[in-house]
């Protein structure tokens, strides 16, 4: 019998036990939870330090990233996500590691063509279709300004 | 302290969203952040999402859905402010924090760590 990759895969979900979804469910709802619970105290402390609304929440992602970028440097962040999965690929944390761990792990290729092109492997698709979608929404918006 | 709470939850079920594609489909990393973003840009392009970053506060804005509606609110002040010209501007503009940021710490990171730390 001649197995596709795909067919594989298939079959392999089938045999694993049921479980499997709903316990990665509950580390990534855990952990994805936690993330945005720090967020969510870093966020309200740029506040109270006086920052307006926009400027704390960019603050929040950017305090995200160093802390990512630091547990990943560590090799800490990549045993979270073993466990936590989309928990800790969804936040902007996730964002920052699929950078800082693409960047370490091509060093030996140099820093321009190691570092500085591998670092967009995950990050160069968000940014490329994020800016698509936004210049779109942006066209869509010019055009109904007029009428809003 | 209701903030909090809802922080954590949306966040946590926007992020189980991803983790039931990962299981269930064979959406890589990648394709599921792309997912994320361009879903950002349309909810908060229809109104939707900004409700829920006033909600949910970082609960909304951490996951990347949140870095798509910074990019579509980006492209509103953009536009506002210099027309045409803001459809292009505003996105970059709106992502240059987290972006630069992202790109600096993984510079240095390669510069001062060890590719052996990476497993």
């Amino acid at each position: 019998m001649k197995i596709t990759p795909r067919e594989y895969d298939e079959m392999n979900r089938r045999a694993s036990p049921h479980s499997k979804l709903g316990k990665d469910c509950l580390w990534s709802f855990f952990v994805g939870g936690g993330i945005c619970l720090v967020g969510e105290v870093l966020r309200r402390a740029y506040l109270a330090k006086g920052f307006v609304l926009s400027d704390a929440s960019a603050m929040t992602s950017v305090t995200l990233i160093l802390i990512s970028a630091v547990l990943t440097s560590l090799g800490w962040y990549q045993k979270l996500a073993a466990r936590a999965g989309a928990g800790t690929l969804v936040p902007i944390t996730g964002f920052a590691n699929s950078v800082v761990s693409s960047a370490i792990e091509y060093r030996s290729e140099g820093f321009v063509p190691g570092v500085g092109a591998k670092m967009f492997v995950i990050a160069g698709p968000v940014v490329v279709y994020g800016l698509a979608a936004s210049a779109v929404w942006g066209l869509v918006y010019h055009l109904l300004r007029p009428f809003i | 302290m209701m903030g909090y709470l809802w922080a954590f939850l949306v966040g946590g079920v926007l992020c189980v969203i991803g983790q039931v594609l990962i299981d269930l489909t064979s959406l890589t990393p990648a394709r599921i952040l792309v997912l994320y973003v361009v879903s950002g840009v349309v909810l908060s392009a229809l109104g939707l999402y900004g409700p829920l970053v006033e909600l949910a506060g970082a609960g909304a804005t951490v996951p990347l859905t949140g870095f798509g509606h910074l990019l579509a609110q980006g492209v509103i002040d953009a536009v506002d402010r210099m027309g045409l010209l803001g459809i292009l501007a505003g996105g970059f503009a709106a992502a240059g924090a987290g972006v630069t940021a992202s790109l600096i710490c993984g510079v240095a990171a390669a510069a001062l760590g060890h590719p052996k730390d990476q497993n």
